[in-house]
């Protein structure tokens, strides 16, 4: 059976823009996607990243076609398919559960969907992509009888084969171990440049999206908080979420006492924290301000005041973790409470004790500003980030305010 | 459990089956005996019964009417109450608690009273009844069976495989034919084999329904009064070796299919 | 295999519902089938109970409003009813007793040994594969007075002289209970087998014994099983006139509500009397059905 409705070959032999305007998903009792606009351009490889429930892989559905949006537009190589059906755009999806069809060969699945377009040729095609990620040995099994590690490949063989328009990956790599997961993302890079599509990467896991994508946007409740290049996106964290949820932060909130040509100085709680205006996004006002971990010395003496550099102290070590190559310290101090340090194991034994006095000192430059405000107490377990829950909790706060009256 | 305790519900089970048996065993023991008129009394072994099965009586006349009836039967209920399984599942209609009700009902309706009223039906009708009817009458009560039978199965499907045939350009057609059917297959083998089963031995419905025309069920049941034939007795066995080969059969091969899995992955 | 489908087990993800066309291209044919063959039999059901005799023609009858015929039946068959349900209760009761600890066997038991399981289930399923009025004739020749059982008993003085084990209440709830095991032991098994076995272990490692376990933690689980094994029971058993006739394991003594129906639509020709009886057996089923589908929604029951 042939599908006239899908343009017969004609796809790009590299990867096309992608563009989403005004993207809007609205379930029974919540939303999931809401107001989103993004640009992915050709050939990139782009991540989308953020906790469970906040809306990526509903994005990753509409764009694939598996959803219908309640608004907005989707445009693919500047062409509009937001009413195209699934089958009609020239976009693939590697799904989180494989979804390898168990009653054909593997061989069959990976050659489907160009046999649905009536592809020439298609055997010799799917062996090619096979072979691609070494499996063409297998295409006579069923899926049942390859790994999970094999099962992945084949799924990514299956959609590439087809040299799509636009990958899209759904957390791929989340059931294979830690392995096999840092084996597969170089391959799935390699693979990408190679062949030159572009890959849409949906994962929770901010260490994969920062080692394989060029742009990373952090999403949360149905929302984009901040995307860019990896680097630029820790370095400079614009929100409290990206701040926390990308790695780790010390934050300090306090209030604007002077602004520079070139700096501004708060107040937190009495100390003095310096930030360079250019890597603030409020300069007024109570602000938050942090400073990346790594990037915060310790000292066992307290150090001179210098320019360039913020000073803090005296805090307790009240922690200390070896993970091989650094050692995360959790420094305590009277006001501020319990602050994380990681330093680089550059020697054998251990720098710092548990229950030694330091001073934390960390350059000017490397602090950044944020846009909101957070008071910096943060409860033992991480709030809820799901949006249906969210919804679910939200609609139990009206019953019972509805009691309540 | 400990000690007797761990060991009673084997005994206890051994005991079960065993009685569960009894009468398959003594319905296959007595198709060897040298019956005359009566089947009651044992009076010697045979193999005369077996080999000439269809000579006398009409036994085989009988038994080829339950084939057809069940047959046709299967075919009509499956078809029928596949379809109704997918919308069930598949989609969102108005009415679909008075849909299932009226799908369930005949499930929970005694079968004399579906007899009965299928029976009142046709006379009011002024259908004469025959096989037709019969036919009738069984693809009706079958039809709820494969209904449940087929949902089970379309419920547990998982919608990623499907998502994945029109993610990779499968119309809805081409992913109905090439995905949804053949992973239902065996669901749907399955309403059919229960569905034949059902009507091969239904007697109820069939008494009322039918006019001058015998199934095997209902031979034996008017031979009851009289005495039944050793005959009836092979043909029973015969289609109770045939079931338990077919489905020692089927579970022997999945079993086999599992250790082969197991070893190659 | 069906009757996995009757007990209540937690169902994969489902998909969301789409609306359609085809939905109604589906279902239209099946359910046209159910109203000509199903709904509109009822309803000359109905019709037909409330007809009265043809006052021209002997054993004819013409479309009335005539209740009396409810009143009729329910006056003259009485005890028939409150026998047949008893009978149906009863061997319900029994084939749970019989059918629970096999079907724990299987479903739990004899999980380590997938090949013995299966084999099990095929000796449960067996009996199936004779017809239902064989295995019933093969009782009644078990304990007619020519055969081994009787004679035993006898010597045994338990049976008195010209006193037989058929045409009792004891035979004929006997072969309803036999026949209906397999209806009750199926639904418990499918929802034994699919018990998480860690919940057991779970109880046990919170300080409970065996049997403290078993009827904290396994017998509330297996109930969805249990309520389907018992309506799977009861519905037919209450309906049955096989067991109960004279040509197999009853007599005129044990007459249930189905002879009753039987002997009126196709020996007596009565056809309002045998059509009330039906109604009013449907009811009472239907009250009972309607019971139980309050407690747990009819999704869970199809």
């Amino acid at each position: 059976m042939t599908n006239h409705d899908v343009p017969q070959g004609g796809f790009a032999e590299a990867g096309a823009d992608l563009e989403l305007v005004g993207l809007t998903k609205r379930f029974p009792g919540f939303t999931a996607v809401e107001g989103l606009d993004l640009t992915i351009p050709a050939g990139s490889f782009f991540a989308l990243l953020g906790p469970s429930g906040c809306g990526k892989t509903t994005t990753l559905r509409l764009i694939a076609g598996l959803e219908e949006p309640t608004a907005g537009r989707i445009l693919i190589g500047g062409k509009d398919v937001t009413t195209t059906k699934a089958y009609q755009r020239p976009v693939n999806t590697v799904f989180q559960s494989y979804a390898l069809f168990p009653h054909m060969s593997i061989l069959d699945n990976v050659a489907f969907g160009l046999k649905r377009r009536a592809i020439k040729n298609a055997e010799n095609l799917a062996h090619e992509a096979l072979r691609l990620v070494e499996l063409d040995h297998v295409g006579g099994r069923k899926p049942t009888q390859l790994s999970g590690g094999q099962q992945q490949r084949v799924a990514l063989a299956r959609a590439i084969v087809n040299r799509p328009a636009l990958l899209l990956l759904d957390e791929p790599l989340g059931a294979l171990d830690l392995k096999l997961r840092r084996q597969m993302q170089i391959e799935l890079k390699d693979i990408q440049s190679d062949v030159g599509l572009t890959f849409l990467h949906v994962t929770h896991d901010q260490e994969e999206a920062m080692t394989m994508a060029d742009t990373v946007a952090v999403m949360n409740k149905g929302r984009i908080e901040q995307m860019g290049p990896p680097q630029e996106l820790y370095e400079l964290p614009r929100t409290s979420f990206v701040a926390k949820f990308l790695g780790q932060s010390n934050l300090f909130s306090g209030e604007v006492t002077s602004v520079s040509r070139t700096a501004m100085v708060i107040d937190a709680s009495g100390t003095k924290i310096e930030v360079p205006l250019a890597r603030a996004q409020r300069h007024t006002g109570h602000v938050t301000v942090g400073v990346r971990p790594e990037k915060v010395s310790l000292h066992v003496a307290a150090p001179e005041a210098s320019a360039g550099r913020n000073v803090m102290g005296p805090g307790r070590i009240t922690d200390v973790s070896f993970s091989g190559v650094s050692t995360q310290y959790e420094v305590t101090m009277p006001v501020f409470g319990a602050l994380t340090v990681f330093a680089q194991n550059t020697s054998i034994s251990s720098m710092h004790r548990d229950g030694d006095e330091v001073w934390l000192s960390w350059a000017v430059d490397h602090a950044f500003g944020l846009a909101d405000d957070t008071d910096g107490a943060s409860p033992r377990f991480d709030a809820d980030f799901d949006t249906s829950m969210i919804a679910v909790q939200s609609r139990k706060n009206l019953e019972a305010e509805l009691e309540g009256a | 459990m400990k000690g007797f305790g761990r060991y009673a519900i084997w005994v206890y089970s051994a005991m079960a089956f065993v009685f569960l048996l009894i009468p398959i065993v003594y319905t296959v023991a007595f198709s060897f005996n040298d019956a005359r008129r009566t089947n009651i009394i044992w009076r010697g072994f045979t193999l005369d019964n077996w080999f000439g099965v269809c000579e006398s009586q009409n036994v085989c006349l009988a038994f080829g009417n339950s084939l057809l009836i069940g047959v046709v039967a299967t075919v009509l209920a499956t078809t029928l109450g596949t379809m109704i399984a997918l919308a069930l599942v598949r989609y969102r209609f108005r009415f679909r608690n008075a849909t299932t009700l009226l799908i369930f009902l005949p499930m929970a309706t005694p079968e004399v009273v579906l007899g009965a009223g299928l029976a009142a039906q046709f006379l009011q009708a002024g259908v004469p009844k025959g096989l037709a009817t019969i036919i009738l009458a069984h693809t009706l009560f079958c039809l709820s069976f494969v209904v449940v039978t087929v949902r089970s199965r379309v419920a547990g499907l998982d919608p990623a495989l499907e998502e994945a045939g029109r993610d990779l350009y499968g119309s809805p057609l081409q992913v109905f034919w090439r995905i949804t059917f053949p992973m239902l297959l065996p669901g749907i083998v399955a309403a059919a084999l229960l569905s034949f089963a059902l009507s091969f031995d239904d007697f109820i419905i069939t008494n009322f329904n039918r006019g001058a025309e015998v199934t095997f069920p209902s031979y034996v049941y008017t031979a009851a009064a009289r005495g039944i034939p050793a005959e009836a007795n092979v043909i029973a066995s015969a289609v109770f070796f045939l079931a338990l080969a077919l489905v020692l059969i089927a579970q022997l091969t999945a079993a086999a299919r599992r250790r082969q899995l197991a070893k190659t992955s | 295999m069906a009757f996995t489908a009757f007990s209540s087990s937690a169902a994969t993800q489902p998909a969301v519902r789409r609306k359609s066309r085809a939905a109604l291209f589906l279902l239209l044919p099946g359910i046209f089938y159910l109203i000509l063959f199903f709904v509109t039999p009822l309803i000359s059901l109905v019709i037909t109970s409330l007809q009265e005799p043809d006052p021209l023609v002997f054993g004819r009858f013409v479309n009335a409003v005539n209740w009396q015929n409810y009143a009729a039946v329910i006056e003259l068959y009485g005890e028939q009813s409150a026998r047949s349900a008893g009978y149906a209760a009863l061997a319900t009761l029994f084939a749970l007793l019989i059918g629970f600890p096999l079907a724990y066997f299987i479903g739990i038991t004899l999980r380590p040994y997938p090949l013995l399981q299966s084999l099990a289930l095929v000796l449960v399923i067996a009996p199936f594969f004779i017809s239902f009025l064989l295995r019933t004739l093969a009782w009644k020749q078990i304990f007619s007075t020519e055969g081994p059982v009787s004679g035993i008993l006898s010597s045994l003085g338990v049976l008195g002289p010209g006193e037989a084990i058929t045409g009792t209440a004891f035979s004929v709830i006997f072969g309803l209970t036999y026949n209906f095991i397999p209806f009750m032991t199926l639904p418990i098994y499918a929802t034994l087998v699919s018990l998480d076995l860690r919940l057991l272990e779970a109880g046990n490692d919170l300080y409970g014994s065996p049997a403290t376990t078993f009827r904290t933690v396994t017998l509330p689980l297996s109930t969805a099983g249990v309520l389907s094994g018992t309506l799977l029971t009861f519905i037919p058993a209450a309906g049955d006139y096989i067991n109960a006739s004279r040509e197999f394991l009853g007599s005129a003594d044990t007459t249930m509500i189905g002879n009753v129906i039987e002997t009126n639509f196709l020996v007596l020709q009565n056809f309002p009397a045998a059509a009330s009886l039906s109604l009013l057996l449907m009811a009472a089923i239907l009250v009972l059905v309607g019971l139980y589908v309050k407690r747990s929604g009819t999704e869970d029951l199809l």
